[in-house]
């Protein structure tokens, strides 16, 4: 090789230039732009690089979102040619996961080290892997923490010294290593896992390989891939390059096998996801939201009216009073619904306030009662005594005989023998809506029906015998006040 | 009439997909779980994106995630959740990352139980997680301002880069009212120039909430100061109830101002002068607005479903303690009209008892249907 050879440009540049897609300089970093901040004989420079490469080789630079994590490889943005997040620490995989579920054709890569991966990340790692999200994790595996100054890691060897663990590694005090790969080799949705090493040169360029196909997972839009790294950290080790690599190669590798745990990369078809609708059209129709008519409030004058509808869940209490909302609603009156239940929670008393009004409602809950409508003993005894004077106690005759020498209009009416001959029992509550259409003027009986119509839409069959029951409670009411 | 009947955290989902949300991520939690049901429901029916999580932390990194990428996203969740989405929180106000949160709150501290409270505001309001950030609060107390104020709260986000947050309770998330639907529905560009999608034109972003040079961190937190300052001028919404004349003024948001307003009607009835000032932002708070009534000498009681949280900003904006009151509930329950007419005719100086030692054994539904 003479000099002029040597020195041409084009040769000195294939031999020292970076992959493209790591950033020749690194003006994120503000100082010493030319070198990375990793400690000398880092194993992060080197995957960076193989990672760089594999962008450039498959042509995906431009698609890829790469995710620092917290740690050292916090500042993984200084270097990748590519968009960057930062993220917080443990959470990458979550984050990847919004990115990718945003933008399905961005190729989103997640780099964690042991700490953020293993130990406060562990959750977001295993679920995202077992929901097959369409992301590379490269999972550096050093046995230690680096960035905080040295501390056990969930990967520190049985016995390793670390500043937590001054004496070394002790299973009863501090349990076992984690086996990252073999964890996430326990779920169905990952389409690519590989244990790799840093050691020598030879396990380098089959690194690559293993990382070329995590990526090429992602090129055709396959689901998860996961490449753990074995990777030397000299400075928290104390370690010279030689105890590096003897220390990956005799201890690290021996308790973290290196091998190929899955690889469906050509098994598995591409997860497809639908483009998004944004249209007032396609809204519109799941909301069954009709624009042809007025919406809006119509100006009636009207009297506010409150009502109560009480009794035990299961009487169909509240969807009562979800009907009496409905009606209103319809006729485009101002209207609250609000459901209460008493201290048993559940089988126990159960209410419903309704309030229509003409103007703007206050309190949705109601206090001076207009109509009570009482299906069970307890609530018309609890009720009876909000009721304003001049009001409504409609109750179920079954209950028994009820009396208040306040001036309020009482009527016991057998709503489930009405509902037993016009249908069944169930339809209680709709006997005292009929009542109800022919007690105040308030809303159309035409009204109630439509909201029967609409409450029962999934359950066609019971729509007739609703409307019947209605009709006979108007009747009855009509005939007995 | 077009109107639907829809309940309150139904409403939410309905604001946010007109709004153009793209992305909904979320965890389970009563009494915030149904806007995660119907979100489950609807976002896929359009082809838009919806992940359960595998928890609040979760979710908000996920929502970190996506509205990275410039499109509009949200999460909602309920005190002990939103406690856990902290870290998120800051991490988006750090990276100055557009989202949207909603707050269904329940009753605390500690896992409490899930009737309504208020006790959220000063964590969402005062910002809870590190850091000199804020959040924007918008505070809705109709079903129908479940789905505004949803929207609102998008465009908030885009505009200031900030998380906005919904703070209702399980009131008004479990009550129904007359939904008018959203005129149209906002088809999102996805213009934003900062953002990293994935592609040549944003290879140069980068989302981040580092600065490693001191003094770049502290410019960018007057910076931060500088957008705070300007929201508080620009984008202060209050709602006023016969305010003019009043003489008393309750100060009161969500489901508790909507019994301040009946307590309004009552006293009205009864001649006194009492009035409702309600803030729709509870950051920025309308800070000028009660300093100024302040100035004319008016009594101010704070009705509010926690220990004062409300009645502390009131008192801050109106730079004065004395004269000002609370009326408050916690642990689960509604504040009732009795409580807040008591105080009202205590402070007018009324000569009628109203007894408030017994309390009702009611409860607001968090999830029941018969």
């Amino acid at each position: 090789m003479n000099d002029k050879e040597f020195n041409d440009k084009d040769y000195e540049l294939q031999v020292r230039r970076n992959p493209q897609s790591l950033l020749e300089e690194y003006p994120r970093k503000g100082t010493n732009i030319q070198s990375t901040h990793y400690c000398a004989g880092c194993g992060h420079g080197i995957l960076h690089k193989l990672i760089a490469e594999c962008m450039d080789e498959l042509g995906i630079q431009e698609r890829c979102v790469m995710i620092s994590p917290v740690g050292c490889s916090v500042y993984a943005y200084f270097y990748f040619n590519c968009g960057n997040f930062q993220t917080a620490h443990g959470r990458a995989p979550a984050v990847a996961t919004g990115i990718s579920r945003a933008e399905d054709n961005a190729i989103v890569m997640s780099y964690q080290g042991d700490g953020d991966l293993a130990s406060i990340g562990l959750n977001e790692t295993l679920q995202a892997a077992n929901r097959g999200e369409k992301i590379a994790v490269f999972f550096v595996n050093n046995t230690v923490y680096g960035m905080t100054g040295g501390q056990m890691a969930p990967t520190t060897l049985i016995g390793e010294k670390t500043v937590t663990c001054q004496t070394g590694r002790d299973p009863d005090y501090a349990g076992h290593p984690t086996h990252m790969c073999e964890l996430i080799n326990t779920l169905k949705a990952p389409v690519f896992i590989e244990r790799v090493s840093l050691a020598n040169p030879l396990k380098i360029r089959l690194a690559k390989y293993a990382i070329k196909q995590a990526l090429t997972v992602q090129k055709e839009g396959k689901g998860y891939s996961f490449v753990e790294v074995l990777s030397p950290c000299p400075t928290n080790l104390k370690q010279d390059v030689v105890s590096a690599q003897k220390f990956i190669e005799e201890q690290m590798e021996k308790e973290f096998p290196v091998k190929n745990f899955r690889n469906n990369l050509y098994t598995k078809q591409p997860v497809q996801r639908p483009a998004s609708d944004f249209s007032t059209e396609s809204l519109d129709k799941i909301f069954n939201v009709t624009r042809d008519g007025d919406s809006g409030y119509v100006d009636d004058e009207i009297n506010p009216v409150s009502i109560k509808v009480s009794g035990f869940g299961g009487q169909g209490v509240l969807s009562a009073g979800l009907t009496i909302a409905q009606a209103a609603c319809a006729e485009g009156k101002h209207v609250s619904w609000y459901p209460s239940y008493g201290p048993e929670q559940r089988g126990g008393k159960s209410n419903c306030s309704v309030v229509i009004s003409n103007e703007t409602i206050g309190t949705p809950v109601v206090d001076d009662i207009d109509i009570l409508i009482a299906l069970n003993k307890p609530s018309l005894e609890q009720f009876s005594q909000d009721v304003k004077e001049g009001g409504t106690i409609l109750y179920d005759a079954h209950i028994g005989e009820f009396e208040t020498d306040r001036d309020v209009k009482v009527i016991a009416m057998p709503c489930v023998d009405i509902a037993e001959e016009h249908g069944n029992a169930r339809t209680a509550n709709t006997a005292l809506l009929g009542a109800l259409t022919e007690l105040g003027d308030v809303l159309k009986r035409e009204s109630y029906e439509n909201a029967i119509r609409e409450m029962f839409a999934s359950k066609p069959k019971v729509i007739d015998v609703n409307i019947d029951v209605l009709h006979a409670g108007a009747e009855w009411i009509k005939n007995n006040s | 009439m077009s109107n639907q009947m829809v309940k309150g955290n139904t409403a939410v989902v309905i604001g946010a997909m007109y709004a153009g949300c793209d992305c909904f991520f979320g965890y389970p939690i009563t009494p915030a779980s149904e806007i995660l049901h119907e979100a489950s429901k609807y976002f896929p029916m359009v082809g838009r994106n919806f992940v359960q999580a595998e928890s609040e932390e979760a979710s908000i990194n996920m929502v970190y995630g996506a509205s990275g990428t410039g499109h509009r996203v949200m999460t909602s969740s309920s005190g002990p959740g939103i406690s856990l989405m902290q870290e998120g929180f800051t991490f988006l106000a750090g990276a100055e990352l557009p989202a949207v949160i909603v707050d269904i709150m329940r009753a605390g501290p500690g896992l409490g139980n899930i009737g309504p409270e208020q006790g959220d505001y000063n964590q969402v309001v005062k910002g809870g997680g590190h850091g000199n950030y804020k959040n924007i609060v918008l505070a809705p107390n109709s079903v129908q301002e479940m789905c505004d104020l949803t929207m609102k709260a998008f465009e908030l986000a885009d505009k200031w880069r900030n998380p906005v947050v919904v703070l209702a309770d399980g009131t008004l998330g479990q009550m129904a009212e007359p939904l008018v639907f959203p005129e149209k529905a906002i088809e999102p560009k996805n213009d934003k120039d900062w953002a990293v999608k994935g592609n040549a034109e944003t290879m140069d972003n980068l989302i981040t909430s580092i600065f490693n040079d001191f003094n770049d961190l502290e410019d960018f937190n007057f910076k931060l100061q500088e957008k705070y300052a300007k929201i508080d001028e620009e984008e202060v919404i209050v709602d006023e109830y016969q305010v003019d004349d009043a003489e008393i003024i309750l100060v009161s948001y969500g489901i508790s101002s909507r019994i301040a307003r009946s307590a309004v009607d009552k006293s009205r009835e009864k001649g006194l002068k009492v009035g409702l000032l309600r803030p729709i932002t509870l950051n920025p708070f309308p800070v000028d607005r009660i300093k100024e009534l302040s100035d004319k000498g008016v009594s101010f009681i704070s009705v509010e479903m926690s220990n004062g949280q409300l009645l502390a900003d009131v008192q801050f904006a109106a730079l004065k303690k004395e004269d000002t009151y609370l009326v408050n509930r916690m642990g689960g329950n509604l504040i009732e009209l009795k409580h807040v007419l008591a105080k009202i005719y205590e402070i007018a100086g009324l000569d009628e008892e109203i007894d408030t030692s017994k309390r009702s054994d009611e409860k607001a539904s968090p999830n029941i249907i018969d």
